[in-house]
């Protein structure tokens, strides 16, 4: 009843709509290059793969910033991503932007630095997104998204999101088909924040069981009861729904205290391609 | 041989920008009036962008003449006739999303949504008006009847206006397209395509679907617009996704062989809806709530 292929996708759907979406988007805004942040995931990849299909190569920096203690397998891993794509590329280390911070608080845990690290990537990238007048391409996917497993205003920040609607685990059924790099597919997800970190690992479960559980509990709109009857334990739907309560506000702008007639964020409401 | 030569106009628009929409309006009867086209549908809100939220009051326009945007369409239906969406202000201004057929200088027929989606991604109901008819139309090419997007999410407005004579159904969306899967299509343009299909098929008359193409913010509107003919038969299908002018020429003879083989309309016990409607409707215990 579980694995019942429902998070199987027609990935030449996909690709479609996403190129379509990266070139269309962007477009809108008046521009035609892209800047994505690649770490040698499978996720950084797909987005650097769809939006040098969408662009062209020529029209897609991909960024590569390392850490000192990144793992040296990302930094190749990221490299194949630029050979395969034909990408322009860029290395910027973040070692010299942290670690400046990191010396006023020698204490902070493994967590504060890790967001340190991936808002200090955010803003190489924005950086970058002006000097090479391109739109910076996100890399989140729908699990990370409801699960909250993202730096707000790090990981998280971008200006369009081809994966956003997007399992991981439909992650990995596109990025096999576009042509992501076998070592890339096959290796376990990590954010590369610390040594030996893996997602699976620090969350406790692994993407494939916790899609399923996502898949009924929001986009089949199940019950809690539901979801245990249909073969999940019920402290991991309890722990799971926690987790999705308690990280909607990574999914939503800073809440603006409404004192006028008209507000932004209420009733001030227009799509951003407004006008064009 | 009958024939009627339609274009579907696959159109992305600009989201708020009615002159930039115009111009494309009036380029694509150019180009199919060009190629033979007799009648250019365009989808729902052609003029205007579908997701139009605070820009309603912004974006509207009245079918008449005096209208500057609808004065160069009049013109350029002496040569094409054409179904155009845009948002109506009346003149009391309430704004609805509409549809106007326009022929021979004039305005043939105006629709107003009846059936605004504010549901799940939808949010009509909070910036339009109710449109309150459902009425078919004479054309050159015999009785017609445009319904827009939700309109034929629901069974009453095209049996309504089959029963009101229209032989060919205008249907226009600007229908997002939502519900990958592992097959080869969205499963909102398999749900819309059904459901074209069984209306050609159990009213047996033309059924054309004029769909939007593009995006608007990270919604996609997947086109594939269709035309059924009255054996329910898939007389063409424009591509998913992209924008584009499709023609077809429909043998309107179909309608006279469908129905000397099958009578369904000769056959409709109308009075015997009605009956049951009055039941249903009036007031009986078992009564549906009243709506």
């Amino acid at each position: 009843m579980i694995s019942d292929g429902k998070l199987d996708i027609n990935p030449e759907v996909a690709r479609k709509i996403l190129t379509s979406f990266l070139r269309e988007e962007i477009s809108r805004a008046g521009l035609s290059h892209a800047v994505v942040g690649v770490s040698g995931g499978i996720d950084s990849a797909l987005s650097c793969f769809l939006a040098a299909e969408a662009l062209g190569p020529e029209n897609v920096l991909a960024v590569r910033m390392p850490y000192k203690s990144s793992a040296p397998e990302s930094f190749e891993h990221a490299q194949l991503v630029l050979e395969q794509t034909g990408a322009q590329s860029k290395t910027i280390e973040i070692t010299s932007m942290v670690e400046p911070l990191f010396e006023h608080i020698p204490d902070a845990d493994p967590k504060r630095r890790g967001n340190a690290m991936a808002r200090a990537r955010m803003i190489v990238l924005y950086d970058q997104s002006v000097a090479f007048r391109g739109l910076v391409v996100g890399t989140g996917n729908k699990t990370e998204i409801l699960l909250g497993y993202t730096t707000l205003f790090g990981d998280s920040a971008s200006a369009l999101n081809p994966l956003g609607d997007l399992y991981k685990t439909q992650v990995r059924q596109l990025a096999g088909a576009v042509g992501v790099p076998q070592p890339i597919l096959d290796k376990a997800p990590t954010a590369d924040l610390w040594q030996d970190q893996t997602d699976e690992g620090e969350l406790g479960f692994t993407y494939e069981r916790v899609d399923q559980l996502l898949y009924l509990l929001v986009d089949q709109r199940y019950r809690p009861e539901e979801a245990v009857a249909a073969g999940f334990e019920r402290s991991f739907v309890e722990r799971v729904i926690a987790l999705v309560r308690a990280n909607q506000f990574k999914r939503m702008p800073p809440i603006v205290a409404k004192l006028s007639n008209r507000t932004v964020g209420y009733d001030f409401l227009y799509l951003r391609d407004w006008g064009t | 041989m009958r024939t009627l030569t339609l274009g579907l106009a696959q159109i992305k628009t600009k989201l708020g920008d009615v002159a930039a929409n115009l111009d494309k309006h009036l380029e694509y009867a150019e180009r199919a009036a060009a190629q033979g086209v007799e009648l250019l549908c365009f989808p729902e809100l052609s003029l205007t962008g579908y997701v139009l939220q605070d820009l309603v009051p912004t974006v509207a326009h009245h079918a008449a003449p005096d209208d500057s945007v609808f004065a160069q369409l009049l013109e350029t239906s002496r040569k094409i006739d054409l179904v155009v969406g845009f948002v109506d202000e009346d003149r009391r201004h309430r704004f609805f999303i509409a549809a106007a057929y326009l022929s021979q200088g004039q305005v043939v027929h105006v629709h107003h949504k009846v059936y605004l989606p504010t549901y799940g991604m939808f949010d009509e109901g909070r910036f339009f008006a109710w449109g309150d008819s459902v009425r078919a139309f004479d054309t050159r090419w015999g009785r017609a009847g445009i319904l827009i997007c939700e309109d034929f999410w629901h069974a009453s407005p095209p049996y309504l206006l089959w029963l009101d004579g229209a032989d060919l159904m205008l249907f226009c969306s600007a229908s997002p397209g939502r519900g990958l899967d592992n097959t080869d299509r969205l499963s909102s343009a398999r749900w819309v395509e059904h459901v074209n299909q069984a209306y050609a098929s159990v009213f047996t008359n033309f059924v054309a679907h004029t769909n939007r193409a593009g995006f608007e913010d990270g919604l996609n509107f997947w086109g594939g617009s269709t035309v059924f003919d009255p054996n329910g038969d898939l007389v063409v299908h424009a591509p998913y996704f992209d924008e584009g002018l499709t023609v077809v020429t429909l043998d309107l003879g179909q309608l006279h062989r469908t129905r000397a083989r099958l009578p369904l309309l000769r056959d409709e016990r109308t009075a015997l809806v009605m009956r049951e409607m009055q039941r249903i409707l009036g007031g009986g215990t078992e009564g549906e709530r009243r709506n």
